[in-house]
């Protein structure tokens, strides 16, 4: 079986370290910063942490925005983290931007306040125990529509949700030592995607 | 050495404004077109590098009420300069939650010697640095990203392009050394080994290095990121410009395309009067000689 060939959104923020990931776990990766890289092969989109507002608005100006809507539409596995799930939301708490807006969930930006409310914290993810979960002016999940499971949890609100082609958290699994949230992806959603 | 969980939260946070420009804003209509125009931070300050120049005189840390205005007209993160050792104005910007203090060779230094035990503080800072002794030193004290000092205010981009190779040159030569001569290096360098051990195994410096200092153009901005800097600081160079927005614009995408130069090409078209500048060698107040 070939291997799968990873995108990642490279606008801004920590897009590198999901790249580290990927490749630690034998996928192939490239970076997407503009409208020619989507003729590369692609069987997953990441969308990094940062800052919502930049990649957003960078997503549009490069014509990247309608394109990678598309795709995610029509079924290409996503993983989102942090901002990357205020991209997908299809509401946010208090502002009327909307994003991709493929994901069923509403979603409240710097929720947990501003750098000085960021923390570690520990959990399941699924079946996976002891998740380490950085939460780093993290947003929060505040509501989520039928059909979406919820994976973890912090405190009764959920931190990870999985629904149909997409997986977004509002942590940063990318940060940590662990690759086991992106083999998760890779194992749940990515290969049942191609090997169809 | 071991570092905390908050010194790797701090880091962390650090991380996420990678390929993103942070610009310097003195109003909230400022701030508000920079995140607008896609800034992944601004720098909240009541007087833009350019003119503290100007001004000349003492150069104090801004009023909390003017950060707060602008801390309440964005979302993005919001940085706030402090005098170098000056540990109560960094307790002050603490207090109000602002996301960045950064130690900053701008404003007057405070202090001649020391600079502010940045390992008591829960908030992240941002410090410049010359060459990798300054990045060490600053990192050891607690910074979680170092960006270089460049000549601030005069729109001269020969000081960070210096302070850029040189950081990067020394990481090289530290990468090429046997691990036994890490400590006669470590001696020279005036910084603790521990961290020199983490460039040699890891090629980079353990937090990011951002370029600061003169960027006025996305040419500059583009040069910044080739040399190897993780993201850009925008001072004076946009809100002293002829069309701020369309500049601010135009650096912001020339960061995430650095290596794209015909795009860069069509986002240096008609942006209007770019700050006039000042050579950085014919100016008398050296700001990067503060703090070393």
């Amino acid at each position: 079986m070939r291997k799968p060939q990873i995108a990642i959104l490279a606008l801004q923020g920590a897009f590198i370290e999901h790249s580290r990931m990927f490749s630690r776990l034998g996928a192939d990766v490239f970076e997407i910063r503009q409208f020619a890289d989507l003729e590369h092969q692609c069987d997953a989109l990441i969308l990094p942490g940062g800052e919502s507002t930049a990649q957003g608005k960078l997503l549009k100006e490069l014509e990247l925005f309608e394109p990678l809507k598309q795709r995610i539409i029509s079924g290409l596995p996503v993983m989102a983290t942090c901002a990357g799930i205020i991209l997908l939301a299809e509401k946010l708490c208090d502002d009327d931007t909307v994003h991709f807006g493929t994901l069923p969930v509403t979603v409240r930006r710097n929720a947990y306040g501003r750098q000085l409310g960021s923390f570690y914290t520990e959990g399941n993810f699924g079946d996976i125990p002891n998740v380490t979960m950085p939460f780093i002016r993290a947003p929060q999940i505040a509501g989520y529509g039928e059909n979406v499971s919820v994976l973890s949890s912090h405190n009764g609100v959920p931190t990870a949700v999985c629904f149909e082609n997409q997986l977004a958290m509002t942590f940063h699994p990318e940060i940590t030592e662990h690759t086991d949230i992106h083999e998760y992806f890779l194992k749940n959603i990515v290969i049942p995607y191609y090997s169809v | 050495m071991e570092i905390t969980k908050q010194q790797s939260l701090n880091r962390n946070l650090a991380a996420m404004l990678k390929g993103g420009v942070i610009m310097d804003v003195t109003t909230p209509e400022q701030a508000v077109i920079a995140e607008q125009a896609g800034a992944c931070a601004v720098m909240a300050l009541e007087r833009i590098p350019a003119d503290i120049r100007a001004a000349g005189g003492v150069s104090r840390m801004s009023d909390p009420e003017m950060i707060r205005g602008i801390q309440q007209a964005v979302t993005i993160p919001v940085m706030a300069k402090c005098r170098i050792g000056h540990f109560a104005e960094a307790q002050i910007l603490q207090a109000i939650e602002i996301d960045y203090i950064d130690e900053s060779e701008v404003l007057s230094p405070a202090d001649d010697t020391f600079h502010i035990d940045k390992n008591k503080f829960k908030v992240p800072f941002v410090c410049g640095a010359r060459d990798l002794g300054e990045a060490l030193r600053r990192i050891a004290e607690g910074a979680s990203m170092i960006r270089t000092k460049g000549e601030p205010g005069t729109g001269d981009i020969i000081q960070a392009v210096r302070h850029m190779r040189k950081m990067n040159a020394e990481i090289r030569r530290i990468t090429s050394l046997a691990e036994d001569e890490l400590y006669e290096a470590a001696k020279k360098l005036e910084v603790p080994y521990d961290l020199l051990l983490s460039v040699h195994r890891n090629g980079k410096l353990p937090v990011v290095n951002f370029a600061a200092g003169g960027i006025a153009t996305p040419a500059d901005a583009a040069l910044m990121m080739q040399l190897g800097a993780e993201g850009v600081f925008v001072g004076s160079g946009i809100f002293k410009s002829g069309d701020p927005a369309k500049r601010a614009n135009a650096i912001v995408k020339a960061v995430s395309n650095y290596n794209d130069a015909a795009m860069i090409a069509e986002l240096s078209c008609g942006l209007g009067e770019a700050m006039v500048g000042i050579n950085a060698d014919e100016i008398r107040t050296i700001m990067e000689e503060r703090g070393i």
